[in-house]
């Protein structure tokens, strides 16, 4: 009988072996075709990045039935959905390049540390060539900077900072969603002919990158209508009870209050200013009101009835080319694909992680190479349309997407949960446009793209 | 002074959520002696017992209205509640309505059961193990309790609102001489202090005015002593977890209208509840009552725009320099007695 001692050493000396064996093959997929993953087979694969745990765990599992939609139309399946109503037409459904589209998925739980480490098991074991999706910015801005190093490229889900291709812009990363000086740009001109030019607002802020970004984008915005900003105050992105911060708004001297909340922090501030009878009360002669600048279909649900006539802004809403027409195009192709499937109306979230999973393989196509550098070369100064918000560009500068912005508002009597806001007006392009060496998206750099080997 | 008032009103009901749910966690460490971290999961069972209720009331047939068509394309799909149709829009809409008290009586079985469930199955097992083991148990509990109520009810907070006749403000500055709009407070959280004060009264007149609140008061001061003399002390400090469970879940049920209630909201309060615990002394049911309304009025304070700009960030570590500053002070904490988790 052979009896086998393991010792510390032969299992450190076993398992340096075992991890460099492992990492050979993605080495070597990099070396031989010069970038990170390159796929080799018949297959490619993407990476879904998206909170699948934690409070945005419904906004993740939205954007997972959008990839997985716009997987299935890739691969020929279902009705093909923005394929037909893309304005480029190089994808056939026979996958990307003649490769089948298969994907792995990793739970960001809206934490930057997890979600880098889901992208990068993505990256590294699973072989994944891109990476998408996302509800926040703190991991946009993160796993973009992972996708950089790693040499792969990185389409943002939701992030509405204006860090993400400002201050933090990556080479490697592309986001089709729009950003916090977009909703203000869009905002304001509603808010004045809404609330007039007289008002003071009182803002209340989430304490990090998006919220700062959103505050700061607001408060120019309303001041350049000549509007007063009474205060800012940062709320804890862990508070739940917003009470101590709602009570002082009607005795500070303000008549607006803007919510630079998301989510949960959105649900439960704007609850409590409900509560407190800010939606009914008078200040400054004038009736008190209430802005939540960045708007979403499943936060709105959470606070209910109390969204009613508040004005906010949307990447997108899935009523809109019935309201406004042709321009955009796309959308009840894909409400109608995501509906059939799934049994309701898709969110923002969804919509942006489907039409980004569309661009990657239509760029891919069009250059002809799965090399990242390619990519980025096919998709920067790329205009395009049909995807739901109208004739878009994908800025080169800072890889952004300048479209049409959304401006809604809740709706007074919703015939169901998926119908709370109404669109009130779409702000051209053209006056949410700023330029790229604009000071609140200053400080960063795009760098060079990195194909990672 | 206008501040002043409005804060201390809203501390003294952020307090009473913190009352409740630290008079809970230590009616279960006096009796038992157990650290449960997963007294925070309870206090979201019950806000979701009130969402339970809401569903079941709002339970409704679906006919199909030929003249309207859903986002497809289709018949549009008209739900109308049972309730409704059984006794009429307006007394069924009513039921509907004041779903949050009435699952007050209908959360008290279902948090008992649950409290049960959870000691006699879970908790008793760890009687004699270290604290850290007790902690490490039911904070897995805990996460398994969350995650069971994301699956059947989904991670984005759900609505619940208080009945129609309680929503509203109170002008409380009206009633002080002061103009009008100066002072208001929610109907509901006045009634979520008072309730809250109800069942604090209650509690504490059950455990000092009846024969079974003096059994266990006495074994929570000497439990093998009280054992020696035949009483059967296990099967009272199960129902004693029981009602802190029941107590818990009812300052769960009445929250559901402050905050819509989501699957972490246990989480929330659970770290808070702790620190109260520790400040008003743990095992002291006195001491966490007070804590409670002592930090939720100091919490209040901090966040008033005067002393955040004075301090800034204060509004976020106002609970924990407090805390340290009663250990420093006071170890034990403000009520704490001698001998407790100090082996």
């Amino acid at each position: 009988m052979t009896i086998t001692r393991v010792t510390r050493r032969g299992l450190l000396r076993t398992g340096a072996v075992a991890g460099a064996g492992l990492a050979l093959p993605t080495y070597l997929r990099a070396q031989e075709s010069g970038f990170t993953n390159a796929p080799t087979g018949d297959t490619v694969t993407l990476g879904f990045n998206v909170p699948q745990t934690g409070p945005y765990a419904d906004e993740g599992a939205d954007e997972l039935r959008a990839f997985e939609l716009a997987v299935e139309h890739l691969n020929g399946g279902g009705d093909g959905g923005m394929l037909q109503t893309f304005s480029e037409k190089n994808l056939d459904g026979t996958g990307i390049l003649g490769k089948r589209v298969e994907f792995v998925t990793g739970d960001t739980q809206t934490k930057s540390d997890a979600a880098r480490a889901a992208a990068q098991s993505m990256i590294q074991k699973d072989g994944a060539i891109m990476i998408s999706g996302g509800s926040s910015s703190g991991v946009a801005v993160a796993v973009q900077d992972l996708c950089q190093q790693a040499g792969v490229i990185f389409m943002a889900g939701l992030t509405h900072s204006n860090d993400t291709t400002g201050k933090d812009k990556k080479a490697n990363g592309f986001r089709h969603f729009f950003n916090a000086y977009m909703s203000a740009a869009a905002l304001a001109p509603v808010l004045e002919s809404l609330y007039g030019t007289d008002r003071k607002a009182y803002h209340l802020t989430a304490d990090y990158t998006w919220g700062w970004t959103q505050q700061e984008s607001i408060q120019a915005a309303t001041e350049a209508l000549g509007w007063e900003t009474v205060q800012n105050v940062l709320t804890p992105l862990a508070a739940t009870d917003f009470s101590s911060y709602i009570a002082p708004v009607l005795q500070s001297g303000a008549d607006v209050l803007v919510l630079n909340h998301y989510g949960g922090n959105m649900v439960n501030s704007l609850t409590n200013a409900v509560q407190f009878g800010l939606r009914e009360a008078e200040a400054n002669g004038k009736q008190f009101e209430i802005v939540v600048p960045l708007y979403s279909e499943l936060m709105a649900r959470g606070a209910g009835e109390n969204i009613r006539g508040i004005p906010g802004s949307q990447n997108w809403d899935w009523k809109i080319e019935n309201q406004l027409g042709d321009r955009y195009k796309g959308t009840n192709a894909f409400v109608k694909s995501f509906g059939e499937k799934y049994g309701f109306p898709p969110s923002q979230a969804a919509h942006t992680c489907y039409a980004q999973t569309l661009l990657y393989a239509d760029a891919v196509t069009r250059a002809g190479s799965f090399n990242p550098c390619a990519v980025v070369e096919a998709l920067e100064d790329f205009e395009f349309d049909g995807l739901g918000n109208g004739p878009t560009l994908y800025r080169g500068a800072d890889h952004q997407c300048f479209k049409d912005v959304v401006v809604v508002r809740g709706k007074e009597n919703p015939e169901n949960e998926f119908d709370l806001v109404e669109i009130v007006e779409v702000t051209p392009t053209e006056a949410v446009t700023y330029d790229a060496e604009h000071p609140m998206f200053a400080g960063g750099n795009l760098g060079s793209c990195n194909p990672g080997a | 002074m206008e501040a002043i008032i409005l804060q201390t009103l809203n501390g003294l009901d952020k307090g009473s959520a913190y009352a409740l749910i630290a008079l809970g966690l230590t009616l279960i460490f006096g009796t038992l002696g157990v650290v449960n971290f997963a007294h925070g999961a309870l206090f979201m069972i019950g806000a979701f017992c009130a969402v339970t209720l809401q569903r079941i009331l709002s339970a409704s047939f679906v006919t199909l209205d030929e003249t309207r068509t859903d986002f497809l394309g289709n018949p549009m799909k008209v739900e109308t509640p049972y309730v409704e149709a059984w006794f009429g829009p307006e007394l069924g809409g009513s039921i509907i309505e004041w779903s949050v008290p009435l699952a007050i009586l209908f959360s008290i079985p279902i948090m008992a059961a649950i409290g049960i469930a959870m000691e006699r199955g879970l908790i008793k097992h760890f009687y004699k193990r270290p604290h850290a083991d007790q902690i490490l148990v039911t904070f897995g509990l805990a996460i398994v309790l969350q995650e069971i109520v994301k699956h059947f009810y989904g991670a984005n907070p759900i609505p619940t609102p208080a009945p129609d006749a309680l929503t509203g403000s109170y002008d409380f500055g009206v009633l002080l001489g002061f103009d009008p709009n100066v002072i208001i407070y929610p109907y509901w959280r006045l009634v979520y202090f008072a309730f809250a004060a109800l069942v604090i009264g209650a509690v504490f007149a059950f455990l000092q005015f009846t024969t079974f609140g003096m059994v266990v008061r006495a074994g929570m001061a000497d439990r093998e002593t009280v054992g020696l003399l035949g009483i059967n002390i296990d099967r009272r400090f199960t129902i004693m977890f029981a009602l802190a469970a029941c107590v818990a879940g009812l300052a769960g049920v009445m929250y559901a209208p402050i905050n819509s209630p989501n699957y972490h909201m246990g989480m929330d309060f659970l770290v808070l509840s702790f620190v109260v615990v520790v400040v008003g002394g743990m095992g002291s049911l006195p001491g966490a009552v007070l804590a409670g309304f002592l930090l939720g009025i100091l919490e209040s304070f901090a966040s008033m725009t005067q002393v955040i700009a004075l301090i800034p960030g204060i509004n976020q570590i106002v609970i924990y320099v407090v805390a340290i500053i009663v250990l420093l002070t006071r170890p034990r904490g403000l009520m704490g007695r001698k001998g407790v988790m100090e082996d």
